[in-house]
């Protein structure tokens, strides 16, 4: 009997971190991209319609040419352009950023909405399309990794299972947060991106152009948003829902935050927050005392509580929201 | 942070006779936008805003039914226009809305005030929603008053928790129907007069004008109205001055949760007359910032914003059920609409090239 328990527990221990892997993938992808607006200046508060508009073209994508793979990249392409037209109306025209943000979000609900009744003549949700597959990547037949046995069975028993087999967003959502802070700390166009974010009249005055830093941040915050979205769409599920985000480039936006602006710091507090999902599904099959909402608000709350000081403290790239003006000194 | 504070708010410069102009362009540029869409879709455009115009005008029941829909947008756009005046950008009214409509459904229907008369319990109820939208906003407020933590990420984050608290309340403790997550009916004694039945119009909409109006008074025409201003305006000149900044920004705050929260006290007092579960929001909090924004954050022009919106959204359902038309070419429209007027330039740009066009022709002329 104690044998089934402690079988029963391993079992769902083991699916909670599966589970909560999958749930942080998108907002990995979302929140990297939240790294790199706001790291350049530009308030992001319209990650989730970007991330929607990615969900709905990865289908897209996926249902004509038949092929997901297409699909993801239809969903970086057009999360950019999408994006890039938000950068047009905040950077060439200087919009409040988070007026613009909020008119965005509503703008991609509105369009996918739209383009779901027009396309596929339905309201609500898409026809299912081909979604990508599944890796297997078999981290227990490491080469020598079987002359170490306690090694070799704590691979066995929790590296693979957790680790061993996803969809490929997964691993390429943690390959990017790291590849994004090397970009970031590492290269020239990385700090040259942070000056303009922290000092846009300063890193005018040694040359690095401004209005292109942020466009590129800009564009390329939306391709990561985007792919965050077809990671919905293509990767969790395959079919496109209508506002089927429910507010995760918010949870993104948070997760930045929560990081502290920097890559690393937002894949583990998506890697936290993906965590409370997981949870949260999991008190509702097993009937948890604590109720489910409050798994729900604790991603907020905890941001919150970064914001205010309570645990570290969380301060954003000063130029952040601000929009600039090369005219005027 | 004093420079935080002195983000510069484009809207307050300009003249309102151009605010009014650049409203007027870019609410018909985004029609004329929503009606390509309406191409795209394969219907025509003038059935479209022919259903558009008789879901509002079309008779006395659809007129009635435009105060309806135009009420909540009155109060979220008044929150909204409240805490703009104070520099402050309060995207939390959707979740000021929400505790406002559970307080007030919760007031409305407790055992507590059974028996109480009309004249005391429908007070009680609204300023239970006042209350509760004011304690909302409070904590951001409270944070940016006194801790310098900018508004705008924590009210959006209060958007989510108000959604998840409520829920919990309206499945757990306040559940009053094992079917349907609701909470219990409000009494009689709580509930606004409907007239122009079936319709459901009732005395929200005098409420919310009357709100308007205190609104208008409180900031032009007191002491507190000055200082909120001031703040808003010029903090550094208005601490100079005396005014006790951090407060002003605290009580800008409560007064604009307060608003959107005695919005959703109406709206279940008049409307919805319990507290229903929908779990998702309800769109009026961040439909209001479009309503401050083209009625320039004067209560005036909230009230006139409320009115074009309210159009749109009984448009928006009677274009989907009489003309086969998505209704989601309504939110692209509304979207529309928030760019252009935040994006001034783009409206005034295309007037500056007209009128310099002509001037070149003029010239030419000469």
């Amino acid at each position: 009997m104690s044998d089934f328990w402690s079988s029963l527990t391993l079992l769902f221990q083991v699916g909670l971190f599966v589970s909560a892997l999958r749930a942080a993938t998108p907002l990995i992808f979302a929140a990297l991209g939240g790294v790199f607006s706001e790291r350049s200046g530009v308030v992001n508060i319209a990650l989730d319609g970007i991330m929607l508009v990615g969900a709905f073209m990865a289908v897209m994508g996926s249902y004509f040419l038949k092929d997901p793979w297409l699909g993801l990249l239809i969903a970086l392409v057009s999360g950019a352009l999408f994006a890039l037209l938000f950068g047009v109306i905040v950077i060439r025209y200087r919009a409040d950023q988070v007026v613009t943000g909020v008119a965005f979000n509503m703008l991609a609900l509105g369009l996918t909405g739209f383009l779901l009744r027009l396309i596929f003549h339905h309201a609500g949700q898409s026809p299912m399309v081909a979604k990508l597959p599944d890796w297997v990547i078999p981290f227990n037949r490491f080469p020598g990794l079987s002359r170490f046995p306690a090694l070799q069975s704590f691979v066995d028993r929790w590296i693979q299972p957790v680790l061993g087999q996803h969809t490929p967003p997964v691993y390429l959502a943690i390959a990017a947060a790291f590849l994004a802070h090397y970009v970031l700390f590492r290269t020239p166009f990385g700090l040259r991106l942070r000056a303009v974010g922290e000092h846009p009249r300063a890193a005018d005055t040694v040359g690095v152009n401004v209005y292109a830093m942020r466009y590129l941040a800009v564009g390329l915050s939306g391709a990561l948003a985007g792919l965050g979205g077809a990671t919905l769409s293509l990767g969790l599920l395959s079919s496109f829902i209508e506002n089927m985000t429910s507010g995760r480039g918010f949870i993104a936006l948070a997760a930045m935050i929560f990081g502290k602006w920097t890559p690393l710091g937002a894949l583990g507090a998506c890697l936290l927050f993906g965590f409370f999902d997981a949870l949260q599904m999991l008190g509702q099959t097993l009937g948890f005392r604590v109720p489910r909402e409050f798994f729900l608000m604790l991603p907020y709350l905890l941001t919150m509580a970064v914001l205010a000081g309570v645990i570290g403290r969380a301060t954003p790239p000063a130029a952040d929201g601000k929009p600039y003006d090369k005219s005027h000194a | 942070m004093l420079a935080e504070r002195e983000r510069a708010f484009r809207p307050f410069r300009l003249e309102g006779l151009e605010r009014l102009w650049i409203a007027f362009a870019a609410v018909m540029l985004a029609l004329f936008l929503g009606a390509g869409f309406i191409l795209w879709a394969g219907k025509s455009p003038l059935v479209g805003y022919q259903a558009l115009w008789q879901g509002s005008f079309g008779s006395l029941q659809n007129f009635a039914e435009l105060t309806v829909s135009m009420t909540p947008l009155v109060f979220t756009g008044l929150s909204i226009a409240v805490a703009y005046r104070a520099g402050l950008f309060n995207i939390g009214a959707e979740g000021q809305f929400i505790v406002g409509q559970i307080a007030g459904a919760w007031a409305g229907a407790a055992s507590v005030f059974t028996g109480w008369p009309m004249w005391a319990h429908l007070p009680v109820t609204l300023l239970a929603g006042f209350l509760a939208g004011g304690l909302w906003a409070a904590v951001p407020g409270l944070l940016k008053a006194y801790r310098g933590v900018h508004e705008v990420i924590n009210t959006i984050m209060m958007n989510w928790i108000a959604l998840y608290f409520t829920h919990w309340l309206v499945m757990g403790p306040l559940r009053a129907d094992p079917i349907v997550p609701r909470t219990k009916d409000i009494l009689p004694s709580a509930m606004l007069w409907r007239f122009l039945l079936p319709s459901r119009a009732n005395l929200g909409i005098v409420v919310a004008l009357l709100v308007a109006l205190a609104v208008w008074y409180l900031m032009w025409k007191t002491t507190v109205g000055y200082g909120i201003r001031a703040v808003g305006y010029n903090p550094s000149a208005a601490e100079y001055a005396g005014i006790p900044v951090a407060r002003h920004l605290l009580l800008a705050m409560i007064i604009s949760g307060g608003l959107a929260g005695l919005g959703g006290a109406v709206w279940v007092s008049g409307v919805q007359l319990k507290f229903l579960d929908i779990f998702t929001f309800t769109g009026y909090g961040f439909d209001g910032i479009a309503v401050a924004l083209l009625g320039n954050n004067h209560p005036l022009g909230v009230v006139g914003g409320a009115f074009l919106f309210g159009i749109f959204a009984r448009g928006a359902q009677l274009m989907q059920s009489v003309a086969d038309i998505p209704k989601e070419i309504i939110s692209v429209v509304t979207a529309v609409v928030i760019i252009l007027v935040a994006a001034d330039q783009i409206i005034r740009g295309l007037g500056r090239r007209r009128s310099s066009r002509r001037a070149k022709e003029v010239a030419a002329h000469v």
